[in-house]
Formats: C-alpha cells, structure tokens, sequence
C-alpha cells in the first residue's frame, strides 16, 4: 500500500512557482532523498508535507486521504509526524530528558511510560548518560542524537529531516549518515530526508528524487541516478561527466564529433532519430594508456593527447583532446598512472558505461 | 495507530470539501482579530494624537475654523524666535561636550589596558541612571554665583569674590545636559569599537603606522557612524528637554522651545499655539532621524560588523594613568559631585553650612515622608503609573512583535511602523498631542491617571518594542515548530516554548520602561492634574518654590527607589540590561 503522495503539488510566492507540479509516491518505510541545489524547492516541499507552509495546487494525502490541498491544510500538530530541523531545534530550557519526552507527553502516556520510552531511546542513540544535561552542555553531533531521539520516539507516521547534517563538521557528518540510515533500518519509518549533498543522499536513501527550479527532474534509486541519469541537469549535479552532444546516423549509429557508438551496445533504450542525442560519459568509464589497447567490439579507442592534469590523491584527473576532434574529456586514471601534459595516449571508452541522456 | 491516522485525516479531507467555508473562517482567525486589535490600540495611542496635533495647530480657539494666526502667533515675536534659537545651540553644545566626555572612556573601556574599568563603567551607568533634573539641583548647589560650593571654596583659595563658575549661564546648562547624556554616545561608541577586531589595527601596525597613529586613522573612523549616531540621538534628547532647562534655564533667563511651549500651557492655555510651536522640534527629529538612517546605510560603513579575530587591549604604559584620570574627572563631574552635595543637602539643616555634626537632621525626609500632603501619594503615583504603562508597553509590544516576526497576518509591518513610530516624536510634543486630543470633552481624561498612563505607554512603546523583537527575533521558528510537528497546538508551543525562553528579555524590557517612566518629566508635566502629580513633576514643584534642603531629600528618595529597581533588574536581566544598545 502506497503511504504518502504528492500530486501535483505547487507553491507559488507571486509569480514564482518555488515548487512546481511535483508527483513522488512513498512507500511505507520508504527513505526517499529530496537532492538539488539551494533555492530548487525542496526545503519548501518539505514544509508542505509538514503542513507548515500551504499549497497553492495540488495535494498531500496519506493512506489515500487528503493532508493538504489549497484552502485546507490539517495543521502539523495533528499530522503525527516528526521533523529534524537544520538548526536541531533543541529547546535550551528543557533537559535532554524533558527534551525527548515532550511529544510522549503531549500524547497524554502516563509519566512511567514516557519516562520508560526516553530512557530506552536515548539508549539507542547512545546518550543515556547525558539525559538530565542542558542542551547548552551538550556539543553539536550530540544535539544531533537529541533531534533524533526526540523525532523518533514518537514513533511518527512520517520522519521528516531537513539538512539535519549541515551544520556538522565533515567527519562527525560521515558518522550520523550512517547513524540515521542504520536507525532507519531499525524502525523503518518512512522518511523524506531533504539534502543539497549527493553523498549524503547516496548513503541515507533508498530512492533519491533530484529536484531542480521546483521541478522533480528524477527519482531512482541512486546507482541509477549516477549510472543513468535522465536529463543533463541530473548527469551534471550528480558526480562529475562528461556531456556529449550526438546525432543518429543513417546508418543507426550515434556520431559524435570524432567517432561514433551503435546504440545496441549502451544496452539503453533506442534514442529518437529526429533529435539530437546527449550522451553523459563518466571520467570513470574511460581509461588511458601509453600503447594502443587490444580492440574490443563496440569500445571506441581513439587517439589523444594529454592538455591538463590535476592530482587528487586519491586519482589523476586528466584533461585529454582526442585527435581529429574538438572535444575536451575529463578522465580518471588511478594515482600510479602518470601521463605528462603533451603527452599522446589512447582514449577507450566503456559503452557500458555510457548513458543516454536524452 | 493506523486507525489514528484515518481518523485524523478523514477529517482534512472533509475540510478539503469545503475550502469556500474554510476560507471564510480563516478571516476570522484569532491572530487576525487580534490584529485590528493592535491597530486600534496602536491608532489611539499613537496616530490620533500626532493627526491632533497637526489639526489643532491650524483651527481657532473655540471654533474649530481653519486659521494661520496660531502659527502667526507663535513665530510672532522674537522672544519667541529666540528661544528655538536658543534650542539648536544647546543641542549642538551639549552634543558636542558629550563627545568629548563620551569617546575616550568608551576607547579606554574598550581598547587599552586602563585599570579601574569596572569602576568607570559602573560611573557612565551611574550617571545615565540619575535622572537629569536631579543632576541639575546638584550643580546649583555646586556652581551658584553666590553660594555654590566650588565658588565658596575659590574665594576661601584666593581671597576672590567673584565667582569661578557660573550654573545660571549657557555653558553650565549645556554642560549639565552634556554630564547625562554622554553616556549614551558611550554605549554607542563602546559597541561599535568592541566589534572591531585587533586584526584591523594590526593590519595598519604592519604597515609602519604607530599605536597612535593607527587610532586616529583606522580605529575612530570606523566607529565614526557610531559618534554622529549618538550625537544626533543626544542633540535630539537635548532640543526635547524640559527639566534641566526649566530648573537652571528659567532663572538664568535663558528661554528654549521647551520652556516656551511649558509657559504657553500657563493660565490661560493655549493648546494650538503650543501645538503650531511644536512643529519644529517635530520635524527637526524627524528629519534628523532620516538623516541618521541614510548615513548609516551608505556602503563602508558596514566593515564593523568585522567578525572573528582575538582581541588585545593597547598597552598604555604610563599614560594609562592619565586616561584613568581623564575618566575619574568625568565621574567626578557628572556623579560624585553633584550625588555628594545632593546627599549633603537632604540630611542638612541649611545645606551652605556644609557638613558638620550640628547641621545634620532627618527632618528634610521626616517632613516629605510624615508631613508633606504629596510626596507619598507622588511616590505611589508614580509606581504604579509606571508599572501600568511598561506592563501596557510591554504586551502590545510583544504581541506586535510575535506577529511581525512570524508574519502571521499580511501587511504586519504597519504594525511594527506604528508600533516604532513614537521614536521620532519628542516627548514633549507627545504630551501636548494627548492633551489636545484626550484632555478635553467627550473623552475628557484631563487630571486622570489614564492619560498619563497612556501617554507612558506610547512614548516609551519603541523601547518596549525593539527590546521584544530582538527576544522573538532571538527564538528560531523551528524552536516552534519542532514543538507543533510533535503534536502542540500554536497556543501550547506559545505557552511551553517561546513563552519560558522570551521571558527574561521581557522582564529586562519591561523594568526598563519601568525606570524610564518613573523619571519622566517633559510629558508628565503637561498632563498632571491636582491628584495625579508624579514625583518627577513634584521634583520639579519643589525646585520652583525653592526649599533646597526638602527638595535634596525628596531626589534622594527618588533615587534610592531607582536604585532599588535597577538592582532587581541587573540580578533578573544581566549586568548592562541598560546599557545594552538595541
């Protein structure tokens, strides 16, 4: 059974559609990543499930009924969910205790439970220890933990996070992805985790809907996101590519400015003749090397020369020109894999690895 | 919890069936009514007033016909003339000794290495929590042409009998003016040079400049906006001043607008010859208040706002001493001096007898405390007055606040404009607003305690508001709405959230327009009727009929009284409530 949709749903300031036309199904226990630049509308989104901020089209429903639509929205006070929010939101005059048990209070439990309830939470997130402290006490990723537990023990018919990790320092922010996802898969609560990280994304998410200027542009889950994206706005924002730009030949081939692919081999659907075709090929599906590779079938090889360099630690970027082209391509090689700038080497590129945009 | 849930929504969506009913209820929101509440209040506490001004300037006496002859009158005659001149002289003296007094404690306190900070502090303070008038009585005392003490003391030095200082002439009243207002050019400046950070001056040090050298052209230019900011803010509190002129200016024969417009209130008044001779001072503050804002929005002058950097005070060496005593020299001027005689005089049988053990007594305060038909019920008057307006100050303010910074109904910023826009009105001009608006038939509050109350509350509703804003401004909206996600209701999340975390500020807020009020004299001497005098007006009686010794002692109630309040303020809201600038 679906459990959360989205339909059509807008929010206009003015003449600016902040959020414009979104569709996206949850299932229950679903983790789903809202991914895009600042300003797409996915804060926005956000607060409309929440109930804070009113559609100006469209609906939320839940379990088939109907949470918001324009003219009436059911307040959030009465929507039992529970939000993380970017500032964590940790009332500094209430213990982390007192902190936790608000929303079991505000269910009416009787005070033994509700004490039961925190304490065993709070365990979960490994600050039973600090449960009579202030919040002023604690440091930042245990603010964090306290968002959590407090959203979480609830038991909230949807957990709704908003950049919760933004404001952490990066290691402590690689430490709570998984604590999220792991306390995810504990409770399976369905989730909408709001992000402008793609790692983030990545390592939270069951499905990640990438969002751009208020328009979901796709929603997959997200080794089809990186390995398929479906337009050139989701090809760039997702990891570093190559975009190229190709036409179908006469001959069913798709040619590029230098050489060309048949389209049987991408193993991806057969492109629309009359349009031209925008290839994305990641720096990670071409390899270089100094002798002329063994030729496979469909693995274009070409000529190039090395134009700029760049070493990351962890990998060599290069810039490469193929001969008799003008493309420019980046390319990853591995950090023991030298190439001077000037240097001639052999271009082979992965059809496998090849994604038809659009 | 599923079946929760459907019943929960269920609901929503037969709400979602009729948005037409919906819509039609959403107008009729508590934070919508509550809305046209405030702007009613705020439309009778502050644009009635000021629109009644402006109307009664131009209508005759007793017909209400359209007329020029009040504004005739009123710039009719030189006197007349004079004393707006007089004003604006005052103004740019007082502001001007205020400078001087104000800008090296503020970059002793904030940048060297000064000792006796905390007692320089607690001087500025001290000076700025004296009300004005009383600072006044002190330097009669000490600077009368006859008797005062420094004269008595010059003539015993050098034989001389003519005396070395003069209170009753323009310098002594600019320059007691200037003794309680210079605190707030400090605050200014001090705040403006705490935010600047020693990186500033050690980029201008590596380049070869010196220590001095580096303050005159890095450190004072910065805080430059700062300086005219509190220069306009003391020249307007100066023109708008009724008290200290009216002790020290009246004998010395020395008239300004604030004097005038009290003597145009004598038998018989005349309300729109006073309201027409209020405009200057009316669009003076205004316009002055515009210019301000302009300076201050120009591009460059944002760097202060020069974040991060450690801070090192500049090592003085042996002129730290000569600073600290520049700062005992001020302390000593605006509150040892004047506190001491002031002091001396209320526990004195004749106070030019000086201290000794024969002239002490405790009749001055036996005769206000067990005697006197007024002092009591003044003191009580002006307590409760007091609390009633920053307690009336103080919600309106609040609630304004709450809606604005929430945007909970559109077009809040009207509000907020109403709400501020008493700080450009003098309080003086305010009063003779009320009076002609309120004191007379239908309404005809004249001589009530309401119209004094209400006209505390409007005067001083900017002070209340900009302190409430910075309280809710302070809570994040997701303090709030963490709570209503969890289930809490907007009244429970106002009740269990904000309400716990804002109340400390407001506490502060309020116990400031508690003091303010309670000193007040340029409004409430205009409003005061035969029941409901004020200490401050009473004060000011007591000045007039001349009784040094009785008026000593009632100033020392007064402010041991003030005292007390800023006592229990400091404990509740921190150390510099006061002092801190909004």
């Amino acid at each position: 059974m679906s459990r959360l949709v989205l339909k059509g749903l807008s929010k206009a300031y003015g003449p600016v559609r902040v959020v414009d036309d979104v569709d996206l199904t949850l299932q229950e226990g679903e983790f789903v990543c809202l991914l895009g630049p600042s300003g797409c509308g996915k804060t926005t989104t956000l607060r409309m499930i929440a109930g804070f901020v009113e559609p100006t089209a469209g609906s939320i429903s839940m379990n088939g009924e109907v949470l918001s639509a324009p003219g009436a929205v059911l307040p959030p006070e009465r929507r039992r969910m529970s939000m993380i929010f970017q500032s964590y939101a940790i009332w500094p005059n209430m213990t982390v205790a007192e902190n936790v048990g608000f929303g079991l209070k505000l269910q009416k439990l009787p005070a033994a439970e509700v004490r039961a309830l925190t304490k065993q939470i709070l365990e979960v997130v490994q600050m039973g220890h600090l449960a009579d402290r202030y919040p002023a006490e604690l440091s930042g990723g245990q603010q964090q933990r306290v968002a959590l537990a407090r959203a979480i023990v609830v038991k909230p018919a949807v957990l709704l996070l908003d950049e919760p990790l933004s404001n952490l320092d990066a290691n402590l922010r690689e430490e709570m992805r998984f604590e999220i996802r792991r306390l995810h898969d504990e409770f399976r609560i369905t989730t909408v985790y709001v992000t402008h990280d793609q790692a983030e994304a990545m390592a939270t998410a069951d499905r990640i809907a990438v969002m751009n200027a208020g328009r979901i542009e796709q929603v997959d889950a997200p080794h089809l996101i990186y390995t398929q994206p479906r337009t050139r706005f989701v090809a760039a924002f997702i990891g570093r590519t190559n975009l190229l730009e190709g036409r179908l030949t006469k001959n069913d081939e798709i040619g590029l400015d230098g050489f060309t692919l048949r389209p049987a081999q991408l193993g991806q659907r057969m492109p629309d003749a009359a349009q031209p075709i925008l290839l994305s090929v990641r720096p990670q599906a071409m390899s270089l090397s100094r002798h002329q590779p063994e030729l496979r079938e469909g693995w274009p090889v070409l000529p190039a020369t090395v134009a700029q360099r760049t070493y990351l630690g962890e990998s060599w970027d290069y810039v490469v020109r193929p001969q008799h082209s003008g493309l420019q391509l980046r390319v990853a090689a591995p950090p023991r894999q030298v190439h001077e700038v000037g240097e001639e080497v052999w271009l082979e590129l992965d059809p496998q690895q090849i994604a038809i945009v659009s | 919890m599923n079946d929760h849930v459907a019943v929960l929504t269920k609901s929503a969506t037969e709400e979602a069936r009729r948005p037409g009913l919906l819509r039609r209820l959403r107008y009729l929101e508590p934070s919508n009514m509550l809305w046209i509440l405030l702007v009613a209040a705020l439309l009778f506490l502050v644009a009635v007033p000021i629109g009644k001004l402006l109307v009664v300037s131009f209508e005759q006496r007793g017909t209400g016909a359209f007329t020029l002859s009040n504004y005739v009158t009123a710039y009719g005659r030189a006197r007349y003339l004079e004393a707006l001149g007089n004003s604006l002289m005052l103004g740019a003296l007082s502001s001007l000794l205020s400078v001087v007094f104000a800008v090296p404690l503020a970059w002793a306190v904030s940048r060297t290495d000064m000792p006796g900070k905390g007692l320089t502090w607690a001087m500025v303070m001290g000076a700025f929590i004296m009300p004005p008038y009383l600072g006044a009585v002190g330097w009669i005392l000490l600077a009368g042409p006859n008797s005062g003490f420094i004269n008595l003391a010059w003539t015993w030095l050098t034989g001389l009998q003519a005396p070395l200082v003069n209170v009753y002439s323009f310098f002594g009243l600019a320059l007691v003016i200037s003794l309680h207002s210079f605190p707030l050019i400090f605050i200014f400046v001090k705040s403006a040079l705490d935010l600047i950070s020693s990186e500033m001056e050690d980029a201008a040090n590596i380049l070869g400049a010196g220590t001095w050298t580096t303050t005159r052209i890095v450190t004072l230019p910065l805080v430059w906006p700062a300086v005219l900011g509190g220069i306009i803010v003391v020249f307007l509190e100066t023109v708008a001043l009724f008290g200290t002129p009216a002790i020290i200016g009246i004998p010395a024969r020395i008239n300004v607008v604030t004097t005038q417009l009290w003597q145009f209130f004598e038998y018989p008044v005349r309300v729109e010859v006073a309201a027409a001779y209020a405009m200057p001072l009316l669009l003076i503050t205004i316009g002055m208040i515009t210019v301000q804002k302009l300076l201050l929005a120009r591009k460059g002058f944002v760097s202060q706002t020069g974040k991060g950097g450690e801070r090192r005070p500049i090592k003085l060496g042996h002129w730290r001493w000569a600073v600290l005593g520049y700062c005992g020299f001020v302390g000593l001027l605006a509150v040892l001096m004047p506190l001491t005689v002031l002091l001396q005089a209320s526990f004195a049988k004749a106070w030019g007898r000086g201290l000794a053990w024969d002239n002490l007594t405790l009749g001055n305060y036996g005769y206000l405390l067990f005697r006197h038909e007024m002092a009591l019920p003044s003191i009580w008057n002006t307590l409760w007055f007091s609390a009633a307006s920053a307690t009336a100050a103080v919600v309106i303010a609040v609630l304004v606040a709450y809606i604005v910074a929430r945007r909970l109904v559109p077009f809040g910023s009207v509000l907020a404009f109403l709400a501020m826009a008493p700080f450009v009105i003098p309080g003086i001009v305010m009063a003779i607003g009320f009076y002609a608006a309120y004191a007379a038939p239908p309404i005809a509050l004249y001589g009530t305690a309401l119209i004094i109350i209400l006209a505390f509350t409007a005067r001083f509703l900017p002070i209340a508001f900009a302190n409430s804003a910075a309280a809710v401004r302070a809570v994040h909206p997701e303090m709030e709405e963490a709570s209503r996600i969890l289930g809490g209701g907007r009244l429970l999340t106002i009740r269990r959230i904000t309400a716990p975390l804002i109340i400390r500020s407001l506490i502060g807020g309020w116990l400031i327009v508690f003091i303010v009020a309670s000193r007040e004299l340029s409004a409430a001497v205009f409003l005061v009727g035969p029941r409901t005098r004020t200490m401050s007006v009473l004060l000011y009686d007591l000045s007039e009929a001349g009784n040094f010794e009785v008026l000593a002692a009632f100033g020392g109630l007064l402010l041991a009284i003030t005292l007390i309040l800023v006592a229990i303020g400091m404990k509740l809201a921190g150390r510099d409530f006061m002092l801190r600038r909004n």
